[in-house]
């Protein structure tokens, strides 16, 4: 049966035969299972092909299990039963037999029995009709609407929405929260939606209230954040405010005073979240979202807290697009911004200040544009192995760290690295193809040009950097090279591989390292302490903030190297050797992924050179999918580097 | 041809008539073959119109209930081809050979009661015996030189009287093969397998390297006898040799993906498609001069094994004149069994409409008066004569008033006339550049699944069937819908007085919607009754079910179809209908029958939409098999078939003046057919996806198409006709030659709200409403 390739089927093998005749308690012979197997496989054949016919005639695209179960009626085959639901079965295998099953978790019948959520069936089917074209020309309404129709809003849903946007916007912080946190975790607000939506989109009337703008921020994020919402074309209404408070000068920011760089980077943030979270729902946003930060970026009569904005908000949507828009207008906004920053006139002093805003939001997008371009370089090959495994866990990782809302002052760091864990949800497959990348050694030559020494310290500092790029294979391999950790926390290691190393090495955490605030065991160690602390905000706004209080660039950068490393929670409580590797241990997700985030970070103590082979580790990795491929799945995007301390 | 050819047909005469058909259809390609060796081409075409139609009709009718039946042998079946005896030679050839078998089997009783019958001499069986046997030898011998051999001695044999020799089976006694077995075994071992790949590839050789002119003609070949030789291999356990070459035409391709699946010879015995395949011929039509050179080619070769199978399995169709061009074919291929003969199109159609029964004027006036308030008289008054005056010239292209019984008109029919024609007067005319507004009808929250949508003719009710087997119906007027009282309030209410039917109405009932519980599967096909007091639906269940819209509860089960019911739709005149589905058997039923009227065989997949012509006399139905037939109420006979399709069909419309016929597929092109002369007049591309619903305007000059593809689309239907008006539709070869002019009859394209649109509907005045269900 040599034409056996190219037939373009699913196939049973005649293994599998066995396999399921073993497991009712036959033994059968090879030529037995032989025929069982074609026979089989014809037999799904004719029923799979009758039952489009089901679906065809139903006027469905998608096929559906009661269209299989019709057609195999027709076979005089039994019906099978318990795959109707609408969620997605997970495919799990088994790492020791090479076995793949349907993962069938046991239902708690109790707690389904006495769950508060109980769904409230759907609406009644009715039948609304509308003028859609009126003597064959025009359409009356505009498209993607949802026709008002779906939505009848109960008095409960219109008590909760007035309470629930009276505590947001109230002056009680503590209602507020429970209120956030409501909203992130209803399952029964889908019809008031557009209405918050249409709060959200307020948030041009209060530009002048840094924080009602905070709130209703926060209102987008848990929005955002709600797994029973369908934001559907929502998304767009959202990104559009958000996009407000990034780029917008809003009229808070008239009063030095006030702190609207916070605002803009949490914003950014969120962007990036709504995007690598929602992203998907319309198409093309990517692309919307990249040209308007461009525009204004090259539209020199926009204040620079303008500026500042579409650059944190490029940086908050990765390094390839910084790569994209920033780096290649980088030339022409630096005149402009070199002026503005060799203005030492006393009357410039406001505008000066906001001018070194930029110019440190554009070095912290640089930088981390170069070390994941040299990162990326140097294992092009691998990667995507670990992409879907990585988004499992990179949701569920997010989803635990998110209940915990930071209150507005403390950037959502977590958030942060949950999002660069959704990144495969990204929509838009960015079209990267017109547009050829500048190599990594003339980008690294022109950046110098800008930033000089600033630049330059942060890959000069560490005694492993003495040539670019900053590390080498070995380098990787030594940091990964730690073996998971034992079986102390097995849930742990299934979900993420990388963290066990963390509890080998600080065996003082309690848990899992992703905790949000420091340990306490931290803040005794003065250096630990400054550390954690500007862990606590994500790079850009630590980076700001920094710099606010430092007007020299030389300090600037001082401070800053010590801020590259933002995601480090905790130093290791002995004194050990004075370096110490950070991992950040991120994955390039799924399939459409173009650009990868750190996903977790950790660090240790340097280990001595060791010869295990990276392979080796990712053998000992506990795999979810395809087996037959080894898969290395961070090694892709993590890096080390070295911390002075 | 061989002896053991005549052995089939001599078993299968047990198996219902549809079998004897097979053996005339078999007979006469024996004699066709033969004359056009001869040269006596005239004589043939001459004897292939005379017989041509009882091969077609013989499927239909009692033929199809036969079928359908499990066949039993016997002196049942052996009574009813007696009865069928009316004189003609192969009629008579066919009872010697059930003569013959009724002897083998020892049945002597039979045996003599059917001579008697008959009228045959007793000693014509035993003659027969040894004739045919020496005769069955000859042809075997014969068939190594294909078409060799003497002609004039096939030519005797098939078109003798009583003398001619009858076959003779030699297969041994008990030979009471199940139905596949018969059909299949023709496919017994006829050549070395390892040597087919080298036929077919010789022959695409051959193919590939005549005139540009003949190529595309005979590349039509491939095809058919690529999946005979596969089955045949498959058959004989060569499954090794049956390879796959991928160089089909594309429209092909899901039957070769089913057929690719096909790799033993179990399989074959459940699959029906098969089966139809193998005992209908594949039909190719080719020119003379193609055919010759084909001819020629394979005598040259010794290549007997693709001759054998052209003439066992394909049918082909020759004219004279110009070969076809490559998009001329393409344009007419494409289904399941080739293309449709020359003669099977040729049976007169009455196109035209029943002239509109004469409304008492009176009655008319007393009812403007009455109940319009908005009518302006002066302008009606004209109008309506023109109407009259119109509907009094008989139309020469339509049926007699009384070729089909259709009930009368009531009272009631009578103010829907004459409402109608107040419509009518409103009635925008439209044109391309005066498009019809539409409106468009959503179901929401439709989460159990949308299948079927049907509008009342005066657009004022609206229903829809689910996947979840329940039926709705919505009044989409203010007016709610009501039940009629129960049996001891009707007791009450005072008969005498004038508003009686509205007494009879329970205000308590009034609601938007109603829901009709009563099938036990999806709901695929729904109709409303003209009189708008019955509705239809069908279902996965395999029944249709009748309800009446008055109670709101289903009055009849109509049980026949043993498979899903994937269409059915009332006749525009009331009390007939038509339903099809799987069983690729169409059925009309009237309502006051539990039994179908007319069944209609002869489709070879389900068929997937039916519809009744305008004038109730023709039902046309549109299949899996990619072809339309168009059906004859009154004989049941299969008036016209259409091919062309390169998908399953979903859609039908009638034109409202009959004459045409518009049909939509999977593969997302609207095609438009002349039932008069049955000709392709139109192929609409643009469509991305499956044509679920079509609809002329109300004048016919619109048509709308509506698709999964979320658009509603328009057309210059009027322009359609025109450019054809000019071609040549006497040309005795038939070929329309089409050009491709989609976007010039495409007139509009309208998005809906990511919604398929499943139905279309012109109201009276020429509103366009389209229905579709929202699903996020």
């Amino acid at each position: 049966m040599a034409d056996r390739e190219e037939r373009r089927f699913a196939e049973v093998s005649r293994d599998s035969v066995k396999l399921m005749a073993e497991s009712a308690g036959l033994e059968l012979g090879d030529d037995v299972a032989a025929l069982l197997a074609e026979d089989v496989c014809y037999r799904l054949r004719e029923a799979a092909q009758s039952s489009s016919q089901f679906m065809r005639h139903a006027k469905r695209r998608k096929l559906t299990v009661e269209d299989f179960n019709r057609a195999l009626r027709w076979s005089n085959v039994e019906a099978v039963c318990g795959y109707g639901a609408q969620d997605a079965l997970p495919f799990r295998s088994v790492k020791e037999g090479e076995l793949f099953f349907v993962e069938d978790r046991d239902i708690n019948l109790v707690e389904l029995a006495l769950a508060t959520n109980i769904p409230k069936g759907c609406a009644e089917t009715m039948v609304r009709v509308n003028v859609s074209y009126l003597d064959g020309k025009g359409n009356l309404e505009p498209q993607g609407t949802v026709p008002s129709a779906v939505q009848t809003l109960s008095d409960d849903l219109l008590k909760y929405y007035q309470q629930i946007t009276r505590a947001i916007l109230g002056d009680d912080a503590h209602l507020m929260k429970v209120a956030l946190l409501d909203l992130q975790s209803n399952s029964k607000i889908a019809a008031l939606l557009p209405y918050f939506v249409y709060v959200i989109s307020g948030v041009k009337s209060v530009s002048h209230d840094l924080e009602q703008l905070n709130r209703l921020l926060h209102m987008v994020k848990s929005l955002v954040q709600n797994p029973y919402l369908y934001l559907g074309s929502y998304v767009r209404s959202l990104v559009s405010s958000v996009m407000y408070c990034i780029l917008e000068p809003l009229a808070a920011s008239i009063n030095p005073l006030n702190d609207h760089w916070t605002l803009r980077d949490y914003a950014a943030l969120l962007l990036s979240h709504i995007f690598w979270t929602h992203g998907d729902l319309v198409s093309g946003l990517y692309h919307q979202i990249l040209l308007s930060l461009q525009k204004v970026l090259s539209d020199p009569v926009r204040p620079l807290c303008s500026h500042y904005g579409a650059v944190v908000g490029l940086h908050a949507l990765g390094w390839k697009a910084v790569e994209r828009v920033l780096f290649p207008h980088l030339p022409a906004y630096w005149a402009n911004l070199q002026a503005v920053l060799d203005d030492y006139s006393v009357s410039n002093g406001q505008v000066k200040a906001d001018g070194h805003k930029v110019y440190g939001a554009i070095l912290v997008a640089v930088e981390r544009l170069l070390k994941m371009k040299a990162l990326s370089l140097s294992q092009p090959a691998e990667g995507g192995a670990g992409g879907q495994s990585g988004s499992v866990v990179g949701g569920l990782g997010y989803r635990v760290s998110s209940p915990g809302l930071s209150p507005p002052p403390e950037p959502l760091s977590e958030a942060a690295l949950g999002i660069a864990s959704h990144l495969q949800a990204g929509g838009a497959g960015c079209p990267w193809e017109e547009w050829t990348p500048v190599p990594l050694p003339d980008m690294y030559t022109e950046l110098y040009s800008f930033f000089g020494d600033s630049l330059a310290v942060r890959f000069s500092t560490g005694p492993g950097f003495g040539s670019y790029p900053p590390f080498t294979p070995a380098q990787l391999g030594e940091a990964r090279k730690d073996p998971p950790g034992p079986a102390s926390n097995p849930e742990t290691t299934r979900k993420m591989p990388q963290l066990t190393a963390n509890l080998n090495i600080s065996p003082r955490q309690d848990g899992s390292p992703r905790t949000d605030p420091p340990p306490p065991s931290l803040a005794a160690t003065g250096s630990g302490r400054s550390l954690a602390r500007s862990s606590s905000s994500s790079s850009t706004s630590s980076v700001q903030r920094s710099k606010s209080s430092s007007s020299r660039s030389g300090q600037r950068s001082a401070s800053l190297s010590r801020e590259v490393f933002p995601k480090s929670r905790f130093t290791s409580p002995q004194t050990g050797p004075p370096a110490f590797t950070f991992l950040i241990g991120g994955r390039q997700m799924g399939r459409r992924c173009q650009g990868r985030r750190p996903f977790q970070t950790t660090f240790a103590p340097t280990p001595p050179l060791s010869a295990v082979p990276p392979r080796a580790y990712a053998h000992k990795l506990p795999v979810i999918g395809r087996v037959g491929k080894p898969v290395r799945r961070w090694a892709c995007s993590h890096y080390s580097l070295y911390l002075p301390l | 041809m061989t002896l053991h050819e005549y052995h089939q047909s001599g078993d299968r005469i047990l198996h219902g008539w549809r079998f004897p058909v097979l053996n005339l259809a078999h007979a006469h390609f024996i004699f066709k073959m033969a004359a056009v060796q001869g040269g006596l081409v005239d004589a043939v075409e001459e004897k292939d119109i005379k017989t041509e139609p009882s091969n077609d009709s013989g499927g239909n009718n009692n033929a199809g209930e036969a079928r359908l039946l499990s066949p039993s042998p016997g002196s049942s079946a052996s009574a009813g081809s007696a009865k069928s005896t009316t004189g003609a030679p192969e009629d008579q050839s066919t009872l010697l050979a059930v003569l013959q078998f009724l002897k083998k089997n020892k049945l002597t009783e039979s045996v003599d009661i059917l001579r008697r019958e008959a009228g045959l001499p007793e000693d014509v069986l035993d003659s027969k015996g040894t004739d045919s046997s020496g005769a069955g030898s000859g042809a075997a011998a014969d068939s190594a030189d294909a078409a060799g051999g003497d002609a004039s001695s096939l030519l005797s044999r098939v078109t003798g009287s009583s003398s001619a020799p009858a076959p003779a089976p030699t297969k041994a006694p008990g030979e009471d093969q199940p139905d596949v077995n018969v059909v299949l075994s023709a496919y017994s071992q006829q050549g070395d397998p390892a040597l087919y790949g080298v036929y077919y590839n010789g022959l695409k050789r051959f193919i590939e390297s005549v005139l540009d002119c003949h190529r595309a003609e005979l590349s039509q070949l491939f095809y058919p006898l690529f999946v005979h030789m596969y089955l045949e291999l498959v058959y004989n356990n060569h499954e090794n040799e049956a390879r796959f070459s991928g160089d089909q035409e594309c429209y092909y391709a899901d039957d070769l993906r089913v057929l690719s699946s096909l790799t033993k010879k179990e399989h074959m015995r459940g699959n029906e498609t098969l089966l139809d395949f193998r005992t209908s011929k594949f039909v190719l039509r080719i020119s003379r001069d193609s055919y010759q050179l084909l001819k020629r080619h394979l005598q040259e070769r010794q290549n007997n094994q693709i001759w054998n199978i052209i003439q066992e399995h394909l049918y082909i169709d020759i004219f004279d004149g110009m070969p076809r061009s490559k998009s001329q074919i393409d344009a007419m291929s494409g289904s399941l069994a080739g293309e449709a003969k020359r003669e099977a199109n040729k049976a007169k159609v009455y196109y035209g409409l029943l002239k509109e029964p004469e409304i008492e004027l009176p009655l008319d006036d007393e009812d403007e008066e009455a109940e319009n308030e908005e009518g302006k008289p002066k302008k009606k008054k004209p109008k309506k004569d023109s109407m009259g005056s119109k509907s009094k010239k008989q139309d020469p292209n339509a049926p007699s008033q009384t070729r089909i019984p259709l009930p009368e008109l009531k009272d009631s029919d009578k103010l829907d006339k004459i409402m109608y024609m107040k419509e009518a007067t409103k009635r925008i005319r439209l044109a391309p550049d005066n498009l019809p507004s539409i409106c468009f009808y959503s179901f929401l929250n439709a989460y159990q699944g949308l299948t079927a949508v049907d509008f009342t003719d005066d657009s004022s009710l609206i229903a829809g069937g689910f996947a979840d087997s329940t039926v709705r119906v919505w009044s989409v007027t203010p007016k709610k819908l009501r039940k009629v009282k129960s049996a001891a309030d009707l007791n009450l209410i005072d008969k005498e007085s004038d508003d009686v039917l509205e007494r009879i109405m329970d205000e308590k009932t009034a609601s938007e919607s109603k829901i009709l519980y009563g099938h036990s599967g999806p709901v695929y096909g729904i109709s409303f009754s003209p009189d708008r007091n019955y509705l239809l639906s069908s279902s996965e269940d395999g029944t249709i079910r009748l309800w009446s819209l008055q109670t709101f509860t289903c009055l009849v089960g109509y049980k026949g179809h043993n498979y899903p019911v994937w269409d059915t739709q009332f006749s525009p005149h009331g009390y007939y209908f038509i339903s099809g589905g799987h069983d690729r058997v169409a059925r009309l039923w009237a309502t006051d029958h539990y039994q179908p009227l007319r069944m209609f065989s002869g489709h070879l997949a389900d068929i997937t939409c039916t519809r009744f012509h305008p004038n109730s006399n023709y039902v046309a139905t549109g299949s899996s098999d990619r072809t339309i037939r168009l059906w004859d109420v009154l004989s049941g006979n299969c008036v016209r078939i259409f091919t062309g399709h390169k998908g399953p069909i979903h859609a039908l419309a009638f034109s409202p003046n009959g004459k045409y016929l518009a049909s939509g597929a999977t593969d997302g092109r609207v095609l438009l057919w002349d039932i008069g002369h049955g000709l392709m007049i139109g192929e609409l591309k643009g469509h991305t996806d499956t044509i679920y619903s079509l609809k002329f305007s109300r004048d016919g000059e619109i048509l709308a198409s509506g698709s999964m593809d979320y658009t509603v689309r328009l057309w210059n239907a009027m322009k359609a006709y025109d450019d054809l008006e000019t071609d040549d539709f006497t040309a005795t070869t038939g070929h329309v030659h089409l050009q491709d002019n989609s976007q010039e009859l495409l007139l509009g394209t309208y998005m809906t709200k990511s919604t398929p649109v499943i139905h279309l509907h012109f109201t009276r005045r020429n509103l366009l409403l389209a229905a579709g269900a929202y699903n996020p």
